[in-house]
């Protein structure tokens, strides 16, 4: 369990999370990055930019 | 195998990929773009002794540039990056079909709103405008009326982004309210599927819905064709039928090259990720004989 970083609401990663994933605050919505997996550390998500494409 | 991934986000898509490369015992380097300093040179220490790297960033000069130094430095890696180049861009990819002799919508492209203008009447309406960079059908807009071409052109010249300003005219193609996203790897179907929906956008990204789908000869040839234009490699390959769901005509509007394949997985029988992981088995395997080969030479 760790804090999210805009409201510092617990959150709790799921077993199999990634470093890279991005995971939402339940409490107030923000994206979250999963920046280190044990022990927990997340970052706000980056925006998501004009030439993200598939 | 040593298998390095190339990411900026880990998506759902991601996930599946890792947890079917390390069920097999695949040794997985995760690479975040954002930490990579690529020197002319010399590879960085995270990309050496890996038996392929596979791309998966999401934004596309990012994808660009990594390939194309995986690829100075001898490093094995998927997608290419000229299939990269190619379908980063719906110039190239559309000039790509057409010299390929895939059947593609009419296109023009223009670069001041006059002319631009003039294209979009010579089509008549509803026609299509969209970006020449960017995904998941944003800034595409179906054109109604002259009023308001007028009003779209003059907001992309005024708000847009240089790239904003060439303008892709596209005839608007009346499919049967679906269209065909089928997964290929180097021409070869994996798993295809028909998204569908009352909007004219039939992304799965907009929320369409989506069903399983049954290839016909005609549709496979297109693939093959499409995929080779494009250079080859793991793509998302866009058909729409243009003569109606029981006729098998068809056109290609796009190939993606960063393919996303839950959808896939979730609406088709097909084990997605296992395919793409033979898939990328073999490309390794070949890497591995091709670099034999030049010892050997
Ligand atoms: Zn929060």
């Amino acid at each position: 369990m760790t804090e999210c970083v805009q409201c510092g609401a617990d959150v709790t990663l799921h077993d199999d999370a990634e470093v890279g994933e991005i995971v939402d605050c339940t409490t107030c919505g923000a994206e979250l990055e999963v920046v280190e997996r044990t022990p927990p550390v997340l970052d706000r998500a980056p925006e998501l930019e004009e030439d993200w494409g598939e | 195998m040593q298998i390095g991934l190339l990411y900026s986000r880990i998506r759902k898509d991601e996930k599946l990929l890792l947890a079917e490369l390390r069920e097999r015992g695949h040794e997985v380097v995760k690479i975040d773009v954002r930490d990579l300093q690529l020197a002319l040179d010399e590879a960085p220490e995270i990309l050496s002794g890996l038996d392929l790297v596979v791309d998966r960033c999401l934004a596309t000069s990012r994808s660009l540039y990594a390939t194309k130094f995986c690829e100075a430095y001898g490093v094995p890696v998927v997608n290419s990056a000229e299939t990269a180049q190619t379908c980063a861009d719906k110039v190239q990819n559309s000039l790509a079909l057409a010299q390929s002799g895939v059947p593609t919508p009419a296109t023009d492209v223009a670069f001041t709103k006059e002319s631009a203008m003039e294209s979009i009447e010579s089509f008549g309406y509803p026609c299509v405008l969209k970006p020449v960079v960017g995904s998941w059908g944003r800034l595409m807009a179906k054109i109604d009326s002259r009023s308001a071409a007028e009003a779209i052109l003059e907001h992309k010249a005024t708000l847009g982004h240089y790239e904003h300003k060439v303008f892709y005219v596209q005839e608007f193609v009346d499919k049967p309210g679906r269209d065909i996203r089928v997964l290929a790897a180097d021409g070869e179907p994996l798993s295809a599927m028909v998204r569908s929906s009352d909007h004219w956008l039939t992304n799965a990204a907009k929320g369409a819905e989506t069903d399983a789908f049954e290839l016909d000869a005609e549709a496979e040839k297109l693939v093959e064709q499409a995929s080779d234009a494009v250079g080859g490699g793991l793509l998302g390959i866009d058909l729409m039928e243009v003569g109606g769901e029981s006729e098998s005509d068809y056109t290609v509007h796009e190939v993606n090259h960063t393919v996303e394949f839950k959808a896939l997985n979730e609406t088709t029988e097909t084990d997605v990720p296992a395919e793409v992981v033979d898939w990328l088995e073999a490309k390794a395997d070949e890497a591995d004989e091709e670099t034999k080969h030049e010892v050997v030479a």
